[in-house]
C-alpha cells in the first residue's frame, strides 16, 4: 500500500472537510475517491501504474485528468472507448478520482 | 507442492485462523483499530485473486487473507479463443500467483473448499484441514450442467467433447483437436441459452478458430450453432465481421437447442433440427455457479445463480458470506464477464475492509465493464457498460447515455485489447 505523502494527505484531509456536510457515518472523501479510481484499474493499472503499452495515470495533474475526463465526455477528444465510458461518471465522481490519481507516486 | 510441505502449509494455516477466530472475539474493533480479522477467498480468479489483493491492499495488510485455489497459476479465459485459434500461446495466458504472496502477504493454498460452514464461519479444505473466517468470499466461477445431455454422463465423452471454457487443460486439448482435423472438416460449435458466462465468447471463438482455417485449412467450415434467438453480445459487429472476413467459412444458426451429443457418431443432437455431424464438437453446456456454491445452497436463484445484496456482495441466505462474479444472479444487463468480476471484487473488498475496521460501507458503489472481442487475428471490437448503484431499487443499474459499442472493428483496438489484458492481470495478481 503506497502512502500518501502527508501533505497530500493533509490537503485532502482538508478537502474532505470543506466537502458539504453530510452524515457521519458517510465513507470519507479519501476512500470514496480511491474505490471510484479502482473501477479504471483494470485499463490504467492499480493506483493508475499501468504496466508498458497501457495509459498510466498516477502522478497526472487532476486538472489534467479533470479536462481530459470532459472533453471525452463531450467528444472534444476522439477516442474508441473512453468516450462511451466518461459518460458514466457526474463531473463530481471524475473530480474525486484525479484527486486519487494526483496524489499517487508516479 | 509436495504433500509434506503442502500439509504443513495446511496446519499453519489453520493456527493462524484460530489465532483470528480470537482476536475477533475480542470486543471494541473500532475504527482506525487494528483488525486482526481473517478473510478466506474462494477462488483464485477474476473476481477472487482481486478480492484477495485488494482487502489487503486496502485494509493496510491489517486483515489476513487466505486465498485457496487449486490451480498452480492463473490462466484466463480472455484471450484463451486466441490459443485455441493458434495465434498465442499458454504461457501467454498464463500469470503466476507469486505476487499475491510475496507483494501482498496472501496465504496461498493449494486446494479445494469442500464444505462451508456459515454457522460456524470456517470451510473444510479437501485435505481435511478446516479454516475459520469472519467473512467469506465465494468466487468459484460457473460448473456445467450436463442433465439435459445425456451423452456427456462419462467422463471418458467429456474428455471428448471439450467446453474448453474454463481456461487450462481443455484450451490447450481443443487446439490439439484442431491441429489434428484434416482440411475440409467441420468445427461445430453449440451455444447454449443465455444466462452463460462471457456473452461474446462463443461467437469471438467462431472468428478465431475460422482465421485458423482461412490460414492453413482452408477447405474448412465453422458452424455456430446457437440455442438462443440471436447473437447475444456485438450482433451486428460479429456478422458483418463473418460475411467480411469468413464468406464460406462461418455458418451461423440461430435457435438450435442441443439435446443431446452422439458421442461415438461425433453428432449434435438438437430439439427440432437433423443432427448435425462434425469433425471437431465444441460444446459449451448450460451453465451455473461454481459447484461449492450449490452444494452450500447460495445459489437460490433457480438452483443455479447466487442471489446476492448489490451494496457489498453479501448472499441473501448466509451471513458474512460474499459471492462474487460469473456465480452470481447478476443486476439487470450486468455481464458476466471476468472484468465485471474484477469490478465486483473491488466493491466486495472495499465494503469488507469497512466493516471490519467499523467503518461505513460505502452507498454509491460503481462498476464499470470492457469487453473486447478479436475478429481477425489483429482486428478488435469493443462492447462497454457503466453500472452505478441504485439505493432505491437496491441494485445496479446501467447509466443511460453512457457505454456501446465499436463501431467498426480496428487494429487501434487490438492493441487496446492487449494492453488491457496485461493491465488487468497486473491489478488482480501485481
Amino acid at each position: 500500500m503506497k502512502r500518501l505523502p502527508g501533505s497530500i494527505s493533509m490537503l485532502l484531509v482538508l478537502a474532505a472537510m470543506a466537502a458539504p456536510a453530510s452524515d457521519a457515518m458517510a465513507t470519507d472523501r479519501q476512500t470514496k475517491a480511491r474505490s471510484l479510481a479502482a473501477t479504471c484499474a483494470n485499463c490504467h493499472g492499480t493506483d493508475g501504474h499501468a504496466p508498458a503499452g497501457g495509459q498510466a495515470l498516477a502522478g497526472r495533474s487532476k486538472d489534467d485528468i479533470v479536462t481530459l475526463m470532459r472533453l471525452f465526455r463531450e467528444g472534444g477528444k476522439p477516442s474508441t472507448i473512453m468516450g462511451q465510458i466518461a459518460k458514466g461518471y457526474t463531473p463530481g465522481q471524475v473530480e474525486l478520482i484525479a484527486e486519487h490519481f494526483a496524489a499517487q507516486k508516479r | 507442492m509436495d504433500n509434506t510441505r503442502r500439509q504443513i502449509l495446511h496446519t499453519a494455516t489453520a493456527g493462524v485462523a484460530l489465532g483470528a477466530l480470537g482476536a475477533c472475539a475480542a470486543p471494541g474493533m473500532r475504527a482506525g483499530a487494528p483488525a486482526k480479522a481473517q478473510v478466506v477467498v474462494i477462488g483464485g480468479g477474476y473476481g477472487g485473486a482481486t478480492t484477495a489483493k485488494y482487502i489487503r491492499k486496502w485494509s493496510d495488510n491489517r486483515i489476513s487473507v487466505v486465498l485457496v485455489e487449486p490451480n498452480a497459476d492463473f490462466i484466463s479465459c480472455p484471450v484463451s479463443n486466441l490459443v485455441i485459434g493458434g495465434t498465442r500461446e499458454m504461457d501467454d495466458i498464463t500469470v503466476s500467483y507469486a505476487n499475491l504472496e510475496k507483494k501482498h502477504g496472501v496465504q496461498r493454498v493449494r486446494d479445494r473448499v469442500t464444505k462451508i460452514d456459515a454457522a460456524a464461519r470456517k470451510v473444510t479444505l479437501g485435505s481435511g484441514a478446516t479454516i475459520a473466517y469472519d467473512k467469506l468470499v465465494v468466487s468459484p466461477g460457473i460448473d456445467f450442467i450436463y442433465d439435459s445431455l445425456p451423452g456427456l454422463q462419462s467422463a471418458a465423452a467429456r474428455e471428448k467433447i471439450l467446453h474448453a471454457w474454463q481456461a487450462g487443460p481443455q484450451t490447450t486439448a481443443l487446439r490439439r483437436q484442431l491441429e489434428a482435423m484434416p482440411d475440409g472438416g467441420i468445427f461445430a460449435i453449440a451455444i447454449p441459452r443465455m444466462p452463460y458466462r462471457c456473452p461474446p465468447g462463443p461467437y469471438e471463438r467462431a472468428c478465431m478458430v475460422a482465421a485458423y482455417f482461412r490460414r492453413e485449412k482452408p477447405r474448412s467450415k465453422v458452424l455456430v450453432l446457437d440455442a438462443n434467438d440471436d447473437v447475444t453480445s456485438k450482433g451486428k459487429l460479429f456478422k458483418a465481421a463473418w460475411a467480411q472476413h469468413y464468406k464460406g467459412i462461418i455458418e451461423y444458426r440461430p435457435a438450435h437447442t442441443l439435446t443431446d451429443v452422439d458421442v461415438a457418431g461425433n453428432r449434435l443432437v438438437f430439439e427440432f433440427e437433423d443432427p448435425i455431424k462434425a469433425a471437431v464438437l465444441n460444446v459449451l453446456p448450460p451453465m451455473r455457479a461454481g459447484s461449492i456454491a450449490v452444494q452450500s445452497g447460495l445459489a437460490t436463484a433457480n438452483g443455479r445463480w447466487c442471489e446476492v445484496n448489490f451494496i457489498d456482495f453479501e448472499s441473501k441466505v448466509a451471513k458474512d458470506v460474499h459471492v462474487l462474479g460469473d456465480s452470481i444472479q447478476p443486476a439487470p444487463t450486468m455481464p458476466k464477464s471476468g472484468h465485471m468480476a474484477n469490478q465486483q471484487a473491488k466493491i466486495c473488498a472495499a465494503a469488507i475492509v469497512a466493516k471490519l475496521s467499523g467503518q461505513p460501507v460505502d452507498d454509491s458503489p460503481l462498476a464499470m465493464n470492457t469487453c473486447y472481442s478479436f475478429v481477425t487475428e489483429r482486428e478488435v471490437v469493443h462492447v462497454a457498460s457503466v453500472h452505478a448503484y441504485d439505493a432505491r431499487q437496491a441494485t445496479y443499474l446501467p447509466v443511460g447515455g453512457a457505454g456501446g459499442l465499436s463501431p467498426a472493428p480496428s487494429e487501434a483496438e487490438g492493441l487496446a485489447a492487449d494492453a488491457w489484458a496485461r493491465s488487468i492481470w497486473s491489478d488482480m495478481l501485481g
